[in-house]
């Protein structure tokens, strides 16, 4: 549709569009940095500090992103009961880690213990993911979009559901393992917890890459995202390489759960609905179905809400949610295709 | 009609279809289509537009379920066989449109088309002639396929096919889009393709140049057999002339 609109459009109202995009794009820019600017000059250990809370909450939304872009670039479907999972990743973590191992505190049993969580977790919401592509999502394939997608909302909200039963409908406190403290130099403070999750993160991470880039099961993905008829004909079974990206995603969902419940040390059954939308948009922000977009949104947005909520001029934890969808929004008006994304008018 | 070549016939057929019927939901596309394919052969599927050309390699591809009739290759059943093990059992297709993965280099693209075989020395070597083929091919390596002109993104597809190493090659409207140049290179390449002893059914709107290479030919009008024999038989038919020859 785009693409018609530009070809029939008089070349000099293609120029004017295109200036002010790249115009409004830099005065956004100006204008965050200048934002930015002014918070780091008036208060450095703040804007540090702020920093590091941010970059916390963002590879957490990085996972989560990760989740749905990957499912999007499949089989186009918003699952939107990946936020659920990750809520149901939140409280097996709680409740393999302290109801079962009964681990309560830090020390090198402690982090044993949360490794062997985090691949528990991976597994159960893999599981899980798995199990609801196959029950709901594989027989909608071929139906009209909409259909996959309302089922998609009718699964958030049985995984809710689970989790209301789990977790009850009051919040619930965990004990966490993570070591406490922090170290640093005078008042630029990195907390230990944040090493954890950086330790936890970045090698995940890495590993996703690995798999999708060397694999043969990685490049099975790429090539049943890019064209699955002629996958099929390469010998790639599309329903297997579905399933493992379903796998995948719902593993980096626990992931997310695990280091939720250990940093926040709160879980509650409507957890998925927030974070998961905000995961979301971190996904569209990058670009939805581009995976290193949902590293890149997660983590901008993450540092956004950081430094508006804990900066000296930001609008306060209040807007918070308010500020991620107005950047949203601007961004979606000037650059629809998201940070990394590919315009749409080129198919697949 | 006559005399399809009494000496090739002896031989087990490779590939039969046995009036085979495939449907797009409630519509005929294929309607009793019998074709047979021989060891060792060039054989050309011709037709106008919406004959059903495409439609009876996708089936044989799995692609498309049969809805009535039987397929056999190499004497066992085809129906049925799930899409990605049809390549395993011996059978390459390289689509019409190329299909090729456009955010793949054209190196990751080759590699795709050895998606299942495990005999690394053996796919470099194919790889390698498949790169004498096409040379074009070997200075694009690193290119993103979908950055490619619509010609070498046809030499990739066709290269694509082959890195199965398959016994039976499809090839659905190979030459479309070329220059006359490349169409040239495109059929003498068919030709090399059955000298390296892969069996070639091949759908071609240049019917001219496709009844040039095969050895035996098969007309589809909407969907239905009209007729089949030696190529060169049906090249100088007046009824094939004037219908698909332009003469
Ligand atoms: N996906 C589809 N859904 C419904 N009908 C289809 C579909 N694909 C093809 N057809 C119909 O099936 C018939 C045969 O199509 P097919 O693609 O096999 O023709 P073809 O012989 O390959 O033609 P061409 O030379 O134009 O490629 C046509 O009438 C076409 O309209
Ligand atoms: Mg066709």
């Amino acid at each position: 549709m785009a693409a018609t609109a530009t070809s029939t459009a008089v070349p000099a109202a293609i120029d004017r569009k295109a200036v002010i995009q790249r115009y409004a794009t830099h005065v956004i820019l100006l204008g965050v940095a200048i934002w930015l600017g002014a918070n780091l000059i008036n208060s450095p250990s703040q804007f540090f500090s702020a920093g590091m809370v941010g970059l916390n909450l963002g590879m957490l939304y990085a996972l989560i992103a990760l989740g749905y872009t990957l499912v999007y670039g499949i089989i186009e479907l918003i699952n939107f009961a990946h936020g659920d999972l990750f809520m149901l990743g939140a409280l097996f973590s709680g409740f393999l880690l302290t109801t079962v191992m009964g681990q309560e505190h830090a020390g090198v049993l402690g982090i044993v213990l949360l490794l062997v969580t985090i691949v528990g977790t991976m597994l159960f919401c893999g599981g899980i993911n798995v199990a609801l592509e196959f029950v709901a999502y594989r027989r909608l394939r071929r139906a009209p979009k909409l259909a996959p997608l309302i089922t998609a909302v009718g699964m958030s909200f049985v995984l809710q559901f689970v989790g209301l039963k789990w977790n009850g409908s009051t919040p619930k406190q965990w004990p966490s393992v993570l070591p406490e403290g922090s170290f640093g130099v005078g008042k630029f403070q990195v907390d230990y917890s944040l090493l954890v999750v950086i330790a936890v993160t970045v090698p995940v991470l890495l590993l996703l890459r690995w798999v999708i880039t060397s694999t043969r099961q990685g490049k099975a993905m790429r090539a049943v995202a890019q064209d699955q008829d002629a996958a099929r004909l390469m010998g790639v079974s599309v329903n297997r390489t579905i399933s493992f990206t379903f796998l995948i995603g719902g593993a980096l969902a626990g992931t997310a759960g695990v280091m939720y419940q250990q940093v926040v040390g709160t879980t509650a059954y409507n957890l998925g609905y927030q974070l998961g939308l905000i995961a979301f948009v971190s996904a569209v922000l990058g670009g939805i179905g581009n995976i290193g977009g949902a590293v890149l949104g997660g983590l901008l947005i993450g540092l956004i809400q950081g430094f508006n909520d804990g900066l000296p001029f930001g609008f306060g934890q209040k807007w918070s949610q308010s500020v991620v969808f107005a950047i949203l929004i601007l961004l979606m008006v000037f650059k629809p295709e998201g940070l990394l994304g590919r315009p749409s008018t080129e198919k697949v | 009609m006559s005399g399809a070549g009494g000496v090739i016939e002896t031989r087990e057929p490779m590939l039969e279809l046995d009036e085979i019927h495939v449907y797009y939901g409630n519509i005929a596309a294929v309607k009793g289509l019998s074709l047979t394919v021989y060891p060792g052969e060039i054989v050309t599927l011709i037709g106008s537009n919406g004959a059903g050309k495409s439609t009876t390699l996708r089936a044989i591809s799995g692609l498309l379920p049969v809805r009535r009739g039987t397929m056999t290759f190499l004497g066992r059943q085809l129906n049925g066989v799930p899409d990605h093990e049809v390549v395993r059992r011996g059978i390459a297709h390289s689509p019409e449109g190329r299909r090729i993965f456009p955010r793949m280099t054209v190196d990751e693209n080759l590699d795709m088309g050895a998606f299942l075989r495990k005999d690394k020395e053996a796919i470099a070597a194919d790889r390698e002639m498949i790169l004498e083929l096409f040379p074009r091919l070997r200075e694009r390596l690193d290119q993103k396929a979908g950055t490619m002109s619509g010609g070498e993104q046809q030499m990739l597809a066709v290269g694509r096919a082959m890195m199965a190493r398959p016994q039976l090659l499809l090839l659905d409207e190979p030459s479309m889009g070329l220059a006359p140049v490349l169409v040239d290179v495109i059929f003498e390449t068919i030709v090399r393709i059955r000298e390296q002893g892969t069996t070639v059914l091949l759908v071609e709107q240049n019917a001219l140049a496709a009844l040039d290479v095969a050895d035996r030919a098969y007309v589809l009008e909407s969907g239905s057999l009209k007729l089949h024999g030696p190529a060169d038989e049906l090249a100088e038919d007046p009824e094939i002339v004037k219908a698909y020859l332009g003469g």
